[in-house]
């Protein structure tokens, strides 16, 4: 069976500005699909070892930002003789072009990846104004 | 791969091959197990002890009874497939970054394995398989007995 699903590797994130972190652990960018409806945008990140308490989402303004903590696995007596994965947490800042109910978003965690509903507010979504003749 | 080069040296041939295997070692016992960076689905954390081997891969996104594992042997294989999440009607996409299709990874095990008692557990995309080494492969520590 041949290998189909290839994927980018995921980063880690650079420190951003002054700010650091002050758990000492590595923080990766989570890969992400966005999709978006007339009504809602819906965010798709992966976030393996994620568990449905471990997220914090939080929306500024329009900047949304999206953390995932990770513990580190506990193995008595194993070492880790190969690694192709970094363990740690996960955060991405997506800036929001529209305007988003607040009150209607809601998070999920299933199988490691954290979906995200962002209901558009009703202000955003699009009207339809119909011309009158005169 | 780490543990095959490790296996595959010849303890006492060059010193090339006894400064390679200090090299490993010094891997080992140091944390910093470098990440070798991997297009391939899913990536594979190794973990070894005497007693056996322990492999965990990242499969986000797939439901625990759509991964197939097999052992065959001393090589270990998973399979798999994650579906694309369907596109309604109106709907646009903005960004693309994860992967969708079928995969397949191999791995060859460093050591033979007692496959009736390989664990295998799911939880938050993290799959971890754990496999006892088979007793006839355990180090045996060997006695020397004095004739004097």
């Amino acid at each position: 069976m041949p290998n189909e699903l290839l994927e980018m590797n995921r980063q880690e994130v650079a420190s951003q500005g002054s700010a650091e972190q002050t758990r000492t652990h590595k923080l990766y960018t989570p890969i992400t699909d966005i999709h978006e409806s007339k009504e809602q945008l819906v965010l798709l990140a992966d976030m393996p070892g994620v568990k449905q308490d471990g997220v914090d989402i939080t929306l500024e303004q329009n900047i949304l930002t999206i953390y995932g903590h990770v513990d580190q696995p506990e193995l008595p007596g194993y070492t880790l003789t190969y690694a192709e994965y970094g363990i740690g947490s996960y955060k991405r800042v997506f800036a929001l072009s529209n305007e988003i109910d607040r009150e209607g978003i809601q998070a999920s965690v299933k199988n490691g990846v954290l979906k995200l509903v962002l209901p558009k507010s009703k202000r955003a979504i699009p009207r339809k104004i119909a011309v009158q003749a005169e | 791969m780490l543990f095959q080069k490790l296996t595959d040296n010849d303890l006492f041939g060059s010193v090339r091959d006894m400064q390679r295997l200090q090299n490993s070692l010094n891997r080992l016992l140091s944390d910093r197990i470098p990440v070798e960076a991997s297009a391939e689905f899913p990536p594979l954390n190794v973990w070894t002890s005497e007693n056996g081997v322990i492999v965990r891969a990242e499969i986000p996104g797939v439901a625990p009874e759509d991964v197939d594992i097999s052992l065959v042997n001393d090589t270990l294989t998973l399979r798999g497939s994650r579906n694309p999440d369907e596109l309604k009607e109106g709907e646009s996409r903005h960004r693309q970054e994860r992967g969708y299709g079928l995969f397949t990874r191999s791995l060859q095990l460093p050591f033979g394995v007692e496959a009736d008692h390989v664990q295998a557990r799911f939880s938050n995309g993290v799959l971890q398989i754990t496999l006892p080494r088979s007793e006839a492969e355990k180090p045996r520590r060997i006695s020397v007995v004095s004739e004097s």
